[in-house]
């Protein structure tokens, strides 16, 4: 066949060097350090007020006097290449400055008033508008919804994992993937509004904490079955097989043999889900209506809960309302990125130890 | 069109870990090259120096020269995308982009230069399938993913995909291991054909398709596990089998390690 | 993947007396996990029928049109309540946030999986991760006493270099506490869930398909064109619609961030506009019992929106799936 091939005119598409001008490897260093200066000085000299003008200026230059550069020195294709690179650290920057920022804000503002008197009082007897008070009742009222939540939430996520994977065949088991992915999709004011049509107007409840754990346990349980569907998915076949063969029933295979591998990334799963809940406002402030006062007991009455107490703090509109406001949110923020460390740090701690 | 290739003194590096140690060679232009030798002994890593993609690998780099003609592919100013441009490559396993139709794919490279015009492009892309031996196999499902084919033709698309370009250099990195033996002797064959148009460079781990395609062996070894890899010795792939002058390269043919 | 030998020890030796439980156990088991599926699925259907159920009380009683009218007087006698306003506006927004959003994700997770140095990319993904866990209403003050008067100037900025294009024309003077910075700040929000999915699948791109492009002769802008965008299209697409069910439902921020109106207004620098949600936070407190059966209307009006979003995703995603890649 070759013969075919050779007898054809070939235009070689090959570079006639392997050579090409190249900008300098501190280049694009340089031109961001340029951009950046150039950035601030037309701010000033245009005295315009806010930084994310100077900024976005720089980042605009950053990416003009790339492409310019490079296809001067180089050619269309390096000049494209480089474009590119540039937009991608454009977009870093871009994204980790509001981000910083808003971590930064809530941690310079917070410590103001956090103190161990804040976490230990509640806003008994303080004007809205002037300091003092604290976080307690906020505090004890979110740790007792979320622990609800997770009571009714885990074990129904979990069973319904199992279901999926070890039991799950036919219309039945695909109705309900469908639906664990429509229910992720559940704005959470959607599931506050339910349960306020269920629970408090045609049954006839007041609000409470428990009420407000039934929304959150909604928008809990998907989250619980993905991530453990995920985790059972990954526990390998041969393990199953080796303990059915040794004559152990089904069930206790999966209690005894599958959950315990997976129980790791089960647990993290789960944690994380309990972190997402936590910062939801919007079904509590449906159903669980806000308190100035402890209350212990989260089947009756009013209660408060941190993402809950911001709102308020925020509504308020004092300086010292703001305070407090930002003070939660640290809180929150803390309790937070704890439950994702330890849940993390567990996913780490408690990885099947592969091969290699 | 091929080129020959002088190496001189190369050494390569993953992170502080020589990988390979000084190796001379020079490869003739319109042949098939053959490097043989047990696991490890940085076979495949020289042959990915040799179109610059040891430095793609992290904490990768290379100390030495290597010529093409007469050019230095690490000299100052080199363009590694010029270079692999030049030499193009085939894979251990079959790689064709999975969500690229089989035209895509072959058409991709020439894409990248913008240098083929659209109504040529047809033209080049069955010139190259037919000289990968695959356009009748494939001429009436263009449009179907590459990803659909099997395994010995989704090779034969690669070297169709790395032909299109029209390189000086064929590098192939053990292209048969992942094919059943039909599919060997398809590759094989074609190997044949296009030693006419390319130098080519090949890695395998099977010593008697080395005897089979290649005009010259080269045989490297390690002296220990850890230890950098070496060139032993390259010669007239007939001599390397028949008569070697090193006795290591000849216990290695005969099966004594390895 | 392979496993150490040792995990098989977790199975306990099996006397008979449990083996004889197993017919029953396995039963009661099955059927525990089974109704737990079930008992998801009575859920889903009981909140599609109440709302549906309240919503129909609320509509039937409603003297104003509830697509068309240009107020929200649900706990009035009589009650006037259309969810035109906050339709546009729930929509305006969450389109402004996904404009913003998607391309800053997608260059983000590149950065994180083929272009920062190494050592920067591990921790990079990891603060990434956490900070998708960032409650919303965090987001909410910080948009609020924070990122409101820092876009001041660049409202200003657009109205400037850009009124010419209407949409960015700003008739009313008055803080920032537009129906753009709730777009913004949206974006903000969900740039780390998308990031964080999209940098899965970028991650996810098989090393060699990068390499055949590489041995090309391409460029990494060409490698990310030819070899990882394409595969991770469809990975993309369902992050952004993730990213979109989020912005669409979200309350808090926009409650704190936007200053509300009645009004249709395609000039989003103007301050004004509502969204469902927001909508759902502000009229609750002085609601009476019709009052929340409108707000409930809307509240079904949202729910039917993200599931519209998830069914797009869905479809696309099951469009490209021959070449998704999945099968190589």
């Amino acid at each position: 066949m070759s013969h075919v091939i050779q007898d054809r005119p070939v235009r070689s598409a090959t570079p006639a060097t392997l050579t090409r001008g190249g900008l300098p490897r501190w280049a694009p260093a340089g031109i961001a350090a340029l951009s950046a200066a150039l950035g601030c000085g037309i701010g000033l000299a245009a005295d315009l007020h806010s930084k994310v003008q100077w900024g976005l200026l720089a980042a605009i230059l950053f990416v003009l006097i790339t492409y310019t550069a490079s296809s001067v020195v180089e050619n269309r294709r390096q000049a494209k290449d480089r474009v590119a690179t540039s937009m991608v650290w454009v977009c870093f920057v871009l994204a980790v400055v509001p981000l910083l920022s808003l971590i930064w804000t809530t941690v310079s503002r917070g410590l103001k008033v956090l103190d161990a008197y804040f976490l230990t009082h509640s806003m008994k007897g303080v004007v809205g508008f002037q300091p003092g008070g604290g976080v307690y009742h906020a505090l004890l009222g979110t740790i007792e919804q979320v622990l609800l939540a997770t009571l009714i939430a885990a074990p129904i996520g979990l069973l319904t994992a199992v279901y999926l994977v070890e039991y799950g065949r036919g219309s039945l088991a695909k109705a309900v993937t469908f639906f664990v992915d429509v229910m992720t999709g559940i704005p959470s004011i959607v599931a506050g509004l339910f349960i306020l049509t269920t629970w408090n107007l045609m049954l006839g409840f007041g609000p409470s904490g428990f009420a407000g754990s039934m929304a959150l346990a909604i928008l809990m349980m998907p989250v619980v079955v993905r991530s453990t569907e995920e985790m059972l998915k990954l526990v390998p076949n041969e393990l199953r097989e080796a303990s059915l063969a040794l004559g152990v029933p089904k069930w206790r295979t999966i209690l005894k043999v599958v959950l315990p591998t997976a129980i790791g990334g089960i647990a993290t799963g789960v944690m994380l889900a309990v972190a997402r809940i936590t910062g939801e406002t919007a079904p509590i402030m449906l159903l669980v209506f806000g308190s100035q006062l402890i209350n212990n007991n989260p089947f009756e009455g009013a209660q408060s809960s941190l993402p809950l107490y911001i709102w308020e703090q925020y509504k308020v509109g004092s300086a010292d309302s703001y305070d407090r406001a930002w003070a939660a949110a640290l809180v929150l923020i803390a309790f937070v990125m704890i439950l994702n460390l330890v849940a993390r740090g567990i996913a780490r701690w408690k990885a099947p130890k592969t091969g290699r | 069109m091929a080129k020959r290739i002088d190496v001189s003194g190369l050494s390569a590096f993953y992170g502080n870990h020589k990988a390979i140690d000084d190796i001379s060679m020079t490869i003739e232009p319109r042949s098939v090259t053959a490097f043989i030798g047990p696991s490890g002994c940085g076979k495949s890593t020289f042959l990915r120096t040799l179109n610059r993609m040891h430095e793609v690998t992290p904490g990768g780099r290379v100390e030495g020269k290597v010529l093409l003609d007469d050019e230095n592919l690490y000299g100052a100013n080199v363009d590694p995308v010029a270079v692999r441009r030049t030499v193009g490559m085939v894979f251990q396993r079959p790689n064709p982009f999975p969500t690229m139709s089989i035209f895509d794919n072959v058409a991709a490279g020439l894409r990248l230069n913008g240098t083929v015009k659209k109504s040529e492009l047809g033209d080049v892309v069955e010139r190259s399938l037919k000289g990968a031996n695959l356009w009748n196999e494939v001429k009436d499902r263009l449009n179907k993913p590459g990803s659909g084919l099997s395994g010995g033709q989704q090779q034969r698309l690669c070297i169709a995909r790395a032909i299109a370009v029209e390189p000086q250099v064929l590098l192939m990195d053990e292209p048969c291991s992942a094919l059943d033996p039909i599919s060997t002797l398809a590759i094989e064959d074609l190997i044949g054909e296009l030693k006419e148009r390319f130098t080519i460079v090949i890695v395998t781990h099977n010593m008697q398709q080395a005897a089979r395609v290649s005009d010259r062996t080269a045989f490297f070894n390690l002296a220990a596990v850890g230890q950098p890899g070496k060139l032993i010795e390259i010669d007239e792939t007939e001599r390397i089998f028949s008569n070697p002058s090193v006795q290591a390269t000849e216990d290695y043919i005969s099966g004594r390690f390895g | 993947m392979s496993f150490t030998p040792t995990q098989i020890d977790t199975a306990p030796p099996v006397s008979r007396s449990e083996q004889s439980t197993g017919r029953a156990g396995d039963k009661i088991f099955s059927g525990l996990s089974k109704g737990s599926g079930i008992l998801l699925l009575v859920i889903m259907a009981s909140i599609a029928a109440f709302l549906t159920y309240r919503a129909v009380l609320a509509l039937s009683k409603n003297e104003g049109n509830f697509l068309t009218t240009f107020d929200w007087n649900a706990s009035a006698n009589p009650p006037v309540f259309g969810i035109a306003v906050l339709l546009f506006g729930t929509v305006v927004s969450s389109i402004i946030a996904m404009v913003i959003a998607v391309p800053v994700a997608v260059g983000i997770a590149l950065f994180i999986s083929h272009y920062a140095p190494r050592r920067l990319a591990g921790p990079l993904a990891y603060v990434v991760d956490l900070l998708a866990a960032v409650p919303s209403i965090i987001y909410g003050i910080w948009g609020a006493l924070f990122l409101v008067p820092q876009l001041g100037g660049l409202n200003l900025w657009l109205d400037e270099y850009f009124g010419w294009t209407y949409v960015f024309d700003k008739t009313q003077v008055g803080v920032a506490r537009s129906l753009f910075t709730v777009g913004i700040l949206l974006a903000i929000m969900i740039l780390p869930i998308v990031t964080s999915v999209s940098r899965e699948v970028f991650r996810q791109v098989p090393r060699m398909n990068e390499e055949a492009a590489l041995a090309l002769g391409a460029t990494r802008w060409e490698v990310v064109r030819m070899a990882v965008l394409p595969f991770g299209r469809s990975g993309v697409i369902s992050a952004s619609m993730l990213g979109l069910g989020r912005a669409l439902g979200e309350t808090m921020a926009v409650a704190t961030v936007l200053s509300p109106s009645f009004l249709i207004s395609l000039h989003v620098l103007n301050p004004g506009g509502g969204t469902f949600a927001q909508n759902i936070a502000a009229k609750f407190d002085e609601a009476n019992e019709f009052g929340r059966d409108a707000l409930i209307a809307s509240g079904l009006v949202l729910f039917l929106l993200t599931l519209l979003v998830n069914g797009a995703a869905r479809f696309i995603i099951a469009r490209h799936k021959e070449f998704s890649g999945a099968n190589a």
